[in-house]
């Protein structure tokens, strides 16, 4: 019966006309990035930073399904990258079918290995929570990076290099962006399902999860495989970005930088992730001079954004001066003034 | 043999400064249940502490070593105050998430003043080396343990002993109950963040004594691998904290010594899949108890 209510609630939500608005969002942002990039009004710099764009997009909203739906704080997301990139990167360089064949084998394969290591993971620190599960992310994702190293194939620290690169720019960027476009579908699918309410119930209590009947760790282990599944997918993504890929660019600072994302997109938000991604992209890049600090403003805004969640007076900041509240305010004082009148 | 001793003196001095971190993040995790990131960064500030002392300002050595603990032990203080204590009622994701703030924004003010570039120190500790049937072994190494044994028992004693001490064992078992006890919470959660830190002061001491270097990133992987060292012994146990420091300091010593010469890269990767076995199969660690968790 309960069950009937949220679904008839969940519904509701996304009527008609809410759909329509984000596939018309989706569609416009799309025809407007290829007419700049087909007309040739696109310089190189932003070329390249739409398809960077993408595939942390993909980073963040996944990791926003462990950190923000599931509630336990992962710092080996860049482990997870680091598997899709190299199995997906190792089979296009040592393979040799059409390059459509290659690109799709490796997102398949790219896909494929991370989500065996999210599941050989998750399932393995299934007993662990907070602090230690995430120490224990964060050891299993210099693990990947180290093993990286010494494993036959990858090309060491030296990388591997001779990574075939997307036909063109936009190739890249219709192809990265679709895989945006599956991120939301897959992500707002299972969230708005009955698994996604049962993940968020997890997360909010869960011995009260269990009790009613919600099995934690089958839970635990369909997120992290998930989540990972798309970050390897951003990871092949990436390594055919950058046709070279090296074990530090999936260091430890990555996990975090994808962190800061999620964190100030909102925990739970998918839009704020996808906004978050692109500000921390693209920011950085304007500010070219700013390139010291970057790492220092993260930490701040890290330490900023917590401290302003918990803080008792930004409760009674939004009750007063939020934009609903405002509106009410002047309501309110309008029809004051036609009665006095 | 001789190969055998000296690399399982070596293992036993690192594991000794180990030894001392860990005891920084047990009486912090103990007490605050937070695992306090920026920990090994505090190592970091002290060591850059006792660098610019002594190379740029010449102090005599004695007050170089007086004014790293200090400013570690402040930092520890401070930090508590300005960004911890606000959070004491968040939940734990979100002490989580601003500890590794704290780590990352000591991390980077480090990068910005000192650059990027390691800093060698000048040999402040000249105690030259004992020789005993054919091996030589610094008397570094000697102080490095010695210290670490004596720190370790004044701190068991001033925890069991003083009333000070019993509070914070209070406190890290029930905040509630030891606050009706007339116990001040704020305060006793202080002095646990200062006397952690001003061991991480010691430890920068020991630390750049024996290897003779810092950098911005000194003490992050160094203080992943102590807090291994903590867990493995049992977060919140003195005595564990000491056996896993050195257990995890002898086995890093024989994997880079022994382990043939291209999977000594994955050095560390090793030190992480201790933790990672240990914290699947005994999260409470060879010292630890365990908790029953409750609604």
């Amino acid at each position: 019966m309960k069950n009937d209510i949220v679904k008839s609630e969940k519904k509701s939500n996304i009527t008609g006309s809410s759909l329509l608005i984000r596939i018309l969002v989706v569609v416009g942002i799309y025809a407007l990035v290829s007419a700049l990039m087909l007309t040739g009004n696109m310089s190189r710099s932003w070329e390249s930073l739409s398809i960077r764009i993408c595939f942390n997009v993909i980073l963040a909203l996944s990791l926003n399904l462990v950190v923000g739906f599931l509630g336990e704080l992962s710092l080996g997301h860049a482990g997870f990258y680091a598997v899709g990139a190299y199995a997906g990167s190792m089979f296009a360089v040592y393979t040799d079918f059409p390059m459509f064949v290659r690109i799709i084998g490796a997102v398949l394969v790219g896909a494929l290995s991370a989500g065996i290591a999210g599941f050989l993971i998750s399932s393995s620190i299934l007993k662990l929570k907070g602090d230690y599960l995430a120490i224990v992310t964060l050891a299993f994702g210099e693990i990947i990076r180290s093993f990286v190293k010494i494993l036959p194939g990858t090309g060491g620290t030296a990388g591997l290099s001779g990574i075939p690169a997307f036909p063109s720019r936009y190739v890249g960027f219709t192809f990265a962006y679709a895989f945006v476009i599956l991120t939301l579908i897959i992500l707002k699918c299972f969230i708005n399902s009955r698994h996604g309410r049962a993940v968020t119930a997890i997360r909010d209590n869960v011995i009260s999860a269990e009790m009613l009947g919600i099995n934690i760790n089958r839970y635990k282990v369909t997120v992290f495989v998930i989540a990972s599944v798309l970050a390897g997918v951003a990871g092949v993504i990436f390594s055919f970005f950058k046709t070279m890929i090296e074990p530090n660019d999936f260091s430890y600072n990555l996990s975090i930088e994808i962190l800061v994302m999620v964190v100030i997109g909102g925990m739970g938000n998918l839009t704020g992730s996808i906004i978050a991604a692109g500000v921390i992209v693209v920011v950085p890049e304007l500010l070219r001079a700013l390139e010291d600090y970057r790492m220092l403003m993260y930490a701040i805004v890290l330490i900023a954004v917590m401290l302003i969640n918990e803080s008792p007076k930004k409760a009674q900041f939004i009750e007063r001066y939020s934009p609903k509240v405002l509106l009410k305010k002047l309501l309110r004082k309008g029809e004051k003034k036609s009665e006095s009148a | 043999m001789q190969v055998f001793i000296s690399t399982l003196i070596d293992g036993l001095n690192q594991g000794s400064v180990y030894a001392l971190i860990a005891l920084g993040y047990s009486m912090v995790y103990g007490i605050a249940k937070m695992l306090n990131f920026a920990h090994g960064d505090v190592i970091m500030v002290g060591a850059y502490a006792l660098f610019v002392s002594i190379t740029q300002l010449e102090l005599p050595i004695p007050v170089t070593f007086l004014l790293c603990v200090i400013i570690s032990a402040t930092l520890g203080f401070v930090v508590e105050k300005l960004a911890y204590k606000p959070l004491r009622k968040a939940t734990p994701i979100a002490v989580l998430i601003t500890a590794i703030g704290v780590s990352y924004l000591l991390q980077n003010i480090a990068l910005l003043v000192f650059g990027s570039r390691r800093k060698m120190f000048t040999p402040f500790l000249k105690l030259g080396s004992l020789k005993v049937g054919g091996i030589s072994i610094p008397m570094i190494s000697f102080v490095i343990i010695g210290t670490m044994l004596v720190i370790m028992i004044g701190l068991q004693l001033f925890i069991k002993k003083t009333k000070t001490g019993i509070a914070m064992l209070a406190v890290s078992e029930d905040k509630a109950a030891a606050q009706l006890m007339g116990i001040n919470i704020n305060r006793t959660i202080s002095i646990t963040f200062i006397i952690g830190s001003a061991l991480a002061g010691i430890a920068a001491i020991l630390y750049s004594a024996k290897y003779m270097t810092v950098d911005p990133y000194t003490g992050s992987l160094f203080g992943i691998k102590a807090f291994a060292a903590a867990v493995f012994g049992g977060i919140g146990s003195i005595p564990g904290a000491m056996i896993g420091g050195i257990l995890i300091g002898v086995f890093e010593a024989m994997t880079t010594g022994y382990l043939p010469g291209n999977l000594t890269q994955a050095s560390d990767g090793f030190a992480f899949a201790i933790l990672i076995i240990m914290l699947i199969l005994k999260p409470t660690g060879i010292f630890g108890t365990k908790r029953i968790e409750k609604v």
